[in-house]
């Protein structure tokens, strides 16, 4: 089984929810993300998720905007992200990690020479915005086929004809985009994406996690608790922008992981 | 008909939206249910008599088409050799071509039940047809600008604002075009439901290509049967500025299966196609890739990072190109060359003085690729060039680029 899989069957069987967090490679410099990275699964983050710096990122708001403006100011590539996974990797070979970005750097790499190099880096799964599943032979069918996951995003605009095929070829988990908008834009309730949460289970068979707008503790609670988890990002990356010593970015991830695994412990999987 | 031809130019897009390679369906999720019924909506309209009807009356009667096809009887005698005619596309209302299209998507976004209007511009002139299309149907209309363009373009920003337009200036990266286009698409992916994005060339995702296209067709049509009557046959060939190619893929269409016709597209050299990247000659100076929602080529850095572009015309400057002219330039059916600045600023100066016709920065460019050609050509080939724009709103950037103040 993928570490993905095993991380998502572990939980399950705990009665867990899991923390998916998300930091930009290379944000402000490599050396300053890859301290963040390395502190994250002791924070109590079950799956990294690595943004890949990009020029012209559409789906995401202000705060990771700058973000990957800061990463690419600071030098940072693709094949540096690469390189920061490799030396993660020499230090923690459970935790799962996803690449997520766009797809012109991974295609101006070349798909076949971009796939062999993540799976050697001990990369697990992919998440790219601008690859719905009618573009599924470009990356997704390739990437699945040498064994590396394809997430997909689920939004409120993916109505039940849609769904069947949006899970289709879909792997891992589900990440299900709580609002229409961008990143860091305001969350849904809990009560709102419930039922969402539900829908795709059933078509996917998959674990759900939610994201988009989650950025304190009692909120990852709440929406954790009618997923299989939930992905924090902005908030992360706002304490990145700040210029906040690592332990202090470490210690808000933290409370953050508590809010969580509190939803764990009050409703377990069932 | 053409479209039945083997080897036919006109057939594209596949129905994944694809000419060749180029094209498809490169957007998040959330966008991707708006495409599809988008799609729908205008293969239903395509084939509707009352939908062209209703193009054709306001094309008539609000934009004033059909557009003149005028022999440019100084500028044929000072250049010495091929007979140079002039698509008259900067007569039509607001002063471009670029409300061809707008009518096209307007009247969709009504059928669609659509109040919210969006779009992206560059040099201002599809904001300006937007946010008229826009008050002539009480519609909503929110413009996004680049910071930069705001600055070089401020006479229509105002007339947007005139025309109850909200502008919303755009900080992200350079402040150009492609930073507009990416925070009316983060407008879109947030107001799905009430909201039309009414992209201004023939970018984006499909059916965005084909349909701006298939609306900017009008000009090609036009410009066949004006030749035919003027000169009893065919041109030979056509010359049109690039920024996304929607001019240009107006003019080109309609010619596209016509062997004899020769098919040149001009896009912006900026100071120079080198390794400075201080240009916007996609094809000349870029390779394939993936941006706002379709593959095609792109300026790109190593890592496929996009390069913000560099011209005069602010019109002409983004980093990409519609996908259907880089098929064409893969397939050789049409050629691409560019123009800098220096030499668009000429030939700009020369239609003034020789024409009485104050061009645009953008058809600029298209003239002085036919300054370059037509010397070297015989009395009796006809050069058709699309004037698609006038000058007006470039009247401050021109002085200041010859060094005069009229700041006043
Ligand atoms: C007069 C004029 N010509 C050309 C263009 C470039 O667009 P396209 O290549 O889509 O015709 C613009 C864009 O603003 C324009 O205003």
């Amino acid at each position: 089984m993928s570490r993905i899989g095993t991380t998502f069957a572990r939980l399950q069987a705990e009665g867990q929810k899991a923390f998916v967090a998300y930091i930009m490679a290379g944000d402000p410099d490599m050396e300053t993300s890859l301290a963040v990275m390395r502190g994250l699964p002791g924070a109590g983050v079950d799956v990294i998720e690595l943004g890949m710096p990009f020029t012209d990122p559409m789906a995401d708001g202000p705060t990771i905007q700058y973000a990957g403006q800061r990463a690419l100011a600071g030098g940072q590539t693709l094949e540096r992200t690469l390189e920061m996974v490799r030396r993660f990797r020499e230090g923690d070979t459970d935790t799962p990690i996803v690449l997520m970005g766009y797809y012109n750097p991974i295609y101006s790499r070349g798909v076949d020479r971009f796939l062999a190099d993540a799976g050697a880096a001990g990369i697990d799964g992919l998440i790219v915005v601008d690859l719905p599943p009618e573009e599924d032979v470009e990356l997704c069918l390739p990437a699945r086929a040498v064994g590396i996951d394809f997430i997909r995003l689920a939004t409120p605009t993916t109505d039940d004809r849609r769904l069947p095929a949006v899970v289709r070829n879909t792997s891992g988990f589900v990440y299900y985009v709580s609002i229409t908008g961008i990143t860091g834009a305001a969350a849904a309730s809990a009560a709102d994406v419930a039922p969402d949460v539900a829908r795709i289970k059933a078509a996917s068979g998959l674990p759900v996690v939610v994201g988009f707008g989650i950025s304190t503790p009692q909120g990852a609670t709440e929406i954790a608790s009618v997923a299989d988890g939930c992905v924090v990002g902005s908030a992360i990356v706002k304490l990145i922008a700040e210029g906040r010593p690592v332990p202090q970015v470490l210690e808000a991830v933290a409370a953050l992981a508590d809010g969580v695994h509190a939803a764990g412990a009050r409703a377990p999987a069932g | 008909m053409p479209e039945d031809i083997p080897n036919s130019h006109r057939t594209g897009p596949d129905d994944q939206g694809r000419f060749g390679i180029f094209g498809g369906r490169f957007v998040s999720e959330t966008l991707m249910p708006l495409i599809l019924e988008l799609e729908a909506e205008y293969e239903r309209a395509k084939t509707d008599d009352s939908f062209w009807a209703e193009m054709a009356d306001l094309w008539t009667h609000y934009v004033g088409r059909p557009s003149p096809l005028y022999h440019a009887e100084r500028l044929t005698q000072h250049l010495g050799g091929a007979k140079v005619y002039m698509k008259r596309d900067e007569l039509n209302h607001t002063g471009a071509h670029k409300i061809n299209n707008v009518l096209g998507q307007i009247i969709l976004a009504r059928r669609m039940g659509k109040t919210r209007i969006i779009a992206e511009t560059g040099a201002g002139q599809h904001g300006v047809a937007t946010a008229t299309v826009c008050a002539k149907f009480g519609l909503k209309c929110v413009v996004y600008m680049g910071a930069h363009d705001v600055e070089r373009q401020a006479p229509n920003v105002f007339r947007m604002k005139l025309l109850g337009a909200e502008v919303v200036p755009v900080t992200s990266g350079r402040g150009t075009l492609k930073d507009a286009m990416n925070d009316a698409l983060r407008d879109w992916v947030t107001n799905v439901r009430d909201t039309f994005y009414c992209i201004g060339t023939v970018a984006g995702p499909h059916p965005y290509p084909a349909m701006v296209r298939d609306f900017q067709s009008i000009i090609g049509k036009e410009t066949r049967e004006q030749m035919m009557a003027a000169e009893g046959r065919l041109p030979d060939t056509l010359v049109a500025a690039i920024g996304g190619g929607s001019n240009a893929m107006g003019l080109f269409h309609p010619f596209l299966d016509e062997p004899t016709v020769n098919i040149v597209g001009v896009e912006a050299g900026g100071k120079g196609v080198d390794d400075r990247m201080e240009h916007c000659a996609s094809l000349t100076g870029g390779r394939p890739g993936v941006l706002h929602g379709n593959r095609t080529y792109l300026l790109q850095d190593d890592d496929g990072q996009i390069l913000e572009g560099f011209s005069i015309s602010a019109g002409l400057d983004y980093p990409g190109i519609g996908p259907e002219h880089a098929w064409l330039h893969e397939t050789g059916r049409a050629r691409y060359v560019a123009i800098t600045d220096a030499e668009a600023l000429e030939a700009f100066q020369l239609c003034c003085a020789l024409e009485g016709i104050i061009p645009a920065l953008e058809p600029s460019h298209a003239l002085a690729q036919v300054m370059k050609m037509a010397p070297d050509l015989p009395a009796d080939h006809l050069i058709v060039m699309n004037m698609c724009g006038r000058g007006d709103k470039d009247i401050f950037t021109v002085a200041r680029a010859l060094g005069v103040d009229i700041a006043g």
